[in-house]
């Protein structure tokens, strides 16, 4: 479909060229957070909490410090009191107080001369504890009697009469329950678990420190958004947030999870005490999974009523979430995007969001939209079952399109949910034949995509190239997608562009690379600042003929006179006016800073085959379907990128990805070799289709798709074990012994 | 911590002897290394036995049997083609740990020292009858696979022990041995449960047999009973349904992070019942 005033013919858009990082990763030229030495930096370590639920009694360093080597030790009392709010969780969660809340939890570190020094002073550090009673699931810590894991940390919204541990409380819809559901031909009603599965970055957390006793300095580190970073270590650290600035270096992954901070705080106050030396710092595997965030866990309960023809006449959901020691469980979110994708006009949500001894969860990829996808898109497949509906017709019948009110508010604009359905349809993975143990699952999901605040700046260099500087971190490709936008917007080839991603010290505020928003809100900048760039070349073009600048145009690199009216002259290039810009004005650049709105959702279905050994209840991917709308998709190959990678990620969180805490609250899997992600040999290669309903709100009709390709994979591949077992099971994962259970006609 | 680098196996033996803390031997190192970088162990004494001269060749015994030296490494045992013939269930044992990497490192007698109740490469070696040579400060002995490990991380091996070879009998005539594990993934994975099946033919009738499990018991177990239910029949379904009986029978499993107790006891049957069916096609000389 044409918009109006929107670009519908490209040149460089929807090509595939190389990634400009690409020769750096392949030949291992790129800085990652560990790669960053500079002369005289000490290594930091950290103690840590292994007890679940403890009051700190004492933390004795003196051995510690008698070490050589020793430079500084730091424990909460070097941080400032009195923060509130989130400051005050983040701090509590950088370095305990009185309690340490959840295995892993850091108590003190040290900084060094040597990684090993470091690492034994650590062990030297005495640390006594009271152990408390310890809750980490969900459902027990909302009963009565569970262990208390902070009082007053219940917010506003939770109505009198819940457990301390229920700190917020979400409650909407619309319609009659009652009438839509006395409309249904079929009611079905299931409740579902899913565990808290863990980003999987596979760089670790690193970062170097460097403050001095002015409070002044400076953080290298990887982080998908380091105003963020500069923003919480500051208030951490009780300073000014411009007093640190923070430079980005690669990032081996984050899916959510580097947009807070973790170890920072402590290298920046650890650098302060030891003289303002720099303190380089660098979790392990073990760190990773024990104290940083994996995504919440949940426990649902979800009713929804059907015509016999197929319709959904109302939907309820219960959604309780725990998303460890802190307030945050993404359950608001759950509720606002359980049922978005169906125009349904009887439907209400409630969300508990409660504490545990768990670590902190941080953001995963559509925090939130898969447990809920999991929940409604198999309660959906269960309906069709039983009333021998198709499951994609149903969905269709049902599907939010242009017009919808959706089932969280507002009213979708052009939407392409409907097109990947027929798209999947229409796909021969949906028409090939199985085989014996085999079934196929369907599902579909949503998310809502997100703008942020946004600052970009565009240069012109002397030789007609182009400096673009953005401030969100290259997680995905962005920087061939900035490139590509800035070729579009100059007319000029790829190769001529350069795609910075700028310290805190070289543009305004912008959020992370998160909420799948750096493609459509940095390059929606990008595209404004070479405009902005366009209009003054064109100027120095005007100004040099002795036209109106009006009278000029710009088109393929070139400013060129409007019209046979404007006057003869040949077109000058880029490179002409970039030339002489010292002396036609000086030099010239375009920036742009807003915190855009016109992002727009994307909808995704995916088909998906699996094999279930009937023997031991080993679940394989026989094929796999993904089938989203990109808006426009600038770099094709890194949109099948994010959608495979979505795919696989939600493939782990399905079968085999699970937080296992033992009856003592410690983590019992914090090493990938029994925290299962999918090993490349798991997966068949993912097909994809890129459905393209471009957004009105960008320029170039983007919408983001980083995060809808983890939403449908949780319940597409439980519908299809459904199918080749003839066993729903409502708890993930669906682990072999699991799925083996249910075979077998046992209660799982 | 000490490294050394001795010449020859009594020297090691000599200086293990004398150590006083915790001693290692390093070969491939795909353990020791990892568990000193993961602050797990850190030796006292690092005795390297990689520089012993032979410790890295695979040479035929003179009875038709196999030598294979403690520093040969997985990748090695896989390209040599005569090895793969014969005993094809103890190279994939060996073959099925970590990546290509660390294939690159990995041996045999790593994998048995280390005293993992999963190790891959154990339940191989012991269906297949491979004995090891243990040189200490009281000579050198002969000694079962099967009697090497005697719990998690334990051994049989007195302190100033070490193994100095592996030996694989002579394959002979109708033979075939082959190695199953059972992981949630398809790589880079510990065995939930490992099952060894060797035997021998005359004519259609199996007339040896050695079965042994692994990750179902402290140790790698040679289950006899399992090998009386398929000696002196045709492999057919009842043998087999014994055989998995027998199987699942001696499991001794643990509840753990990676299995439980029952999906041990039920799966180590089925790996049983699928490995015996193809030793007995490789005996035959099929392609299995």
């Amino acid at each position: 479909m044409a918009l109006d005033g929107q670009k519908t013919a490209y040149k460089y858009i929807g090509t595939t060229p190389n990634r400009p990082d690409g020769l750096d990763k392949v030949t291992g030229r790129a800085r990652y957070g560990a790669d960053i030495s500079v002369p005289g930096m000490l290594h930091g370590a950290v103690v840590r909490s292994p007890h679940a639920h403890a009051k700190i009694v004492k933390i004795d360093a003196t051995k510690a410090l008698a070490m050589e080597g020793v430079k500084a030790v730091i424990t909460r009392a070097d941080f400032p009191e009195g923060l509130e709010g989130e400051d005050w969780d983040i701090q509590e969660n950088c370095m305990a107080g009185e309690k340490a809340l959840y295995d892993g939890h850091a108590v003190a570190a040290v900084a060094a001369t040597s990684p090993l020094v470091a690492r034994d002073a650590a062990k030297a550090i005495e640390v006594t504890y009271e152990i408390l009673p310890h809750v980490t699931d969900v459902d027990e810590a909302m009963k009565e009697g569970a262990p208390v894991i902070r009082e007053g940390a219940a917010d506003f919204s939770v109505p009198e009469g819940l457990h301390p541990n229920v700190v917020r409380y979400f409650d909407s819809g619309r319609g009659d329950l009652d009438k839509g559901f006395a409309e249904a031909d079929l009611i079905i009603e299931r409740s579902f678990t899913t565990e808290a599965a863990h980003q999987g970055y596979i760089e670790p957390h690193a970062c170097l420190g460097q403050m001095g006793a002015d409070n002044r300095g400076e953080l290298w580190v990887c982080t998908q958004g380091h105003w963020f970073m500069r923003r919480m270590s500051t208030a951490v650290l009780g300073i000014e947030t411009t007093n640190i600035r923070v430079t980005p270096s690669e990032i081996g992954g984050g899916f959510g999870g580097k947009t807070t901070v973790f170890i920072e705080p402590l290298s920046l106050a650890l650098s302060r005490k030891a003289g303002g030396k720099p303190v380089k710092m660098v979790m392990s595997r073990n760190e990773v999974l024990r104290a940083t965030g994996p995504t919440a866990s949940a426990s649902m309960d979800v009713k929804m009523g059907m015509t016999k023809d197929g319709r959904i006449t109302a939907a309820h959901g219960t959604f309780r979430m725990q998303g460890g020691a802190f307030a945050g469980a993404p359950v608001d979110v759950t509720t606002m995007l359980a049922f978005a994708n169906y125009d349904i006009e009887h439907v209400h949500h409630i969300g508990y969001d409660v504490i545990t001894n768990r670590p902190r969860q941080a953001a995963y990829r559509a925090p939130g939209a898969p447990m809920a996808a999991f929940a409604t898109e198999s309660v959906i497949d269960e309906l069709c079952r039983e009333l021998g509906l198709d499951p994609i017709d149903t969905r269709l019948k049902n599907a939010a399109k242009e017009g919808t009110r959706a089932t969280f508010g507002p009213k979708y604009g052009p939407i392409g949910f409907m097109e990947t359905l027929e798209a999947a349809k229409a796909h021969p993975n949906y028409s090939e034949p199985l085989g014996p143990n085999q079934g196929r699952g369907v599902a579909s999901g949503y998310w809502m995509n997100w703008g942020g605040e946004t600052s970009a700046s565009v240069a012109i260099s002397e030789d007609g190239s182009v400096t673009v500087s953005v401030g969100t971190p290259d997680i995905g490709g962005s920087r061939a997608s900035m490139a590509l936008m800035a070729a579009e917007a100059f007319g000029i080839p790829y190769e001529n562009v350069r795609v910075n991603i700028s310290d805190t010290g070289a543009l305004g505020v912008n959020e992370p690379t998160h909420g799948s928003r750096a493609t459509y809100a940095s390059g929606l900048a990008t595209i404004r600042a070479a405009e902005e760039c366009i209009g003054k070349m064109c100027k120095r073009a005007a100004d040099k003929w002795g036209i109106d600048p009006e009278a000029v145009v710009w088109e393929d690199g070139c400013a060129k006179p409007s019209g046979p009216n404007a006057g003869e002259f040949p077109p000058m290039t880029i490179a002409e006016i970039a030339g002489e810009m010292g002396g036609t004005g000086g030099p010239i650049s375009g920036h742009y800073e807003d915190s855009p709105a016109g992002f727009s959702g994307s909808f995704g279905t995916h088909v998906v085959d699996v094999e279930v050994d009937p023997e031991t209840g080993r679940t394989t991917i026989l094929r796999y379907l993904v089938v989203q709308d990109a808006g426009k998709a600038i770099h094709p190959a890194y949109v099948e990128g994010q959608f495979q990678g979505g795919a696989a990620q939600g493939i782990g969180w399905a079968l085999n990805e699970e937080y296992i805490y033992g009856e003592d609250g410690r983590l019992q899997n914090p090493v990938f070799l029994d925290y299962r992600v999918p090993v490349a040999s798991d997966l068949p290669m993912i097909d994809t289709v890129i459905v393209e309903v471009p957004n009105p709100g960008h320029p170039y009709g983007v919408r983001g798709v980083g995060e809808t390709g983890i939403t449908p994979p949780l319940p597409a591949v439980a519908n299809a074990v459904r199918d080749a077992t003839g066993k729903r099971i409502c708890k993930l994962p669906l682990r072999p012994s699991r799925v083996l259970a249910a075979i077998q006609g046992k209660e799982v | 911590m000490n490294y050394h680098s001795p010449s020859s196996f009594e020297e090691a033996s000599a200086i293990a002897a004398q150590a006083g803390g915790t001693t290692r031997f390093l070969a491939g190192g795909t353990d020791v290394l990892v568990q000193l970088r993961a602050d797990i162990v850190t030796p006292d004494d690092l005795i390297d036995i990689k520089h012993i001269p032979g410790v890295k060749e695979i040479a035929r015994t003179d009875g038709g049997g196999w030598r294979i030296g403690v520093a040969v490494a997985g990748a090695e045992m896989t390209e040599c083609a005569e090895l793969c013939a014969d005993w094809p269930g103890v190279v994939e044992g060996m073959d099925l740990i970590g990546s290509t990497q660390v294939q690159g490192r990995a041996t045999l007698v790593g994998n048995l020292c280390n005293g993992s109740p999963a190790a891959d490469a154990v339940p191989g070696m012991i269906a297949a009858g491979c004995t090891v040579t243990v040189t200490g400060p009281e000579g050198t002995r002969e000694v079962a696979v099967e009697d090497i490990p005697t719990g998690p991380g334990k051994t049989a091996l007195a302190k100033g022990e070490l193994i100095t070879a592996v030996t694989i009998p002579a394959r002979g005539e109708n033979g075939g041995d082959a190695y199953l594990r059972f992981i949630p993934r398809t790589e880079m994975d510990i065995a939930v449960v490992g099952c060894a099946v060797n035997l021998r033919l005359d004519g259609d009738t199996i007339t040896e047999a050695r079965v042994s499990l692994g990750a179902v018991a402290p140790t790698a177990l040679l289950v006899e009973e399992a090998a009386q239910a398929i000696i002196g029949t045709t492999l057919d379904d009842a043998a087999l349904d014994a055989l998995a009986a027998a199987a699942s029978a001696a499991c001794n499993p643990i509840d753990d992070k990676r299995g439980t107790i029952e999906f041990r006891t039920h799966v180590a049957g089925v790996l049983a019942r699928r490995a015996a069916k193809i030793a007995y096609a490789r005996a035959k000389g099929e392609n299995a």
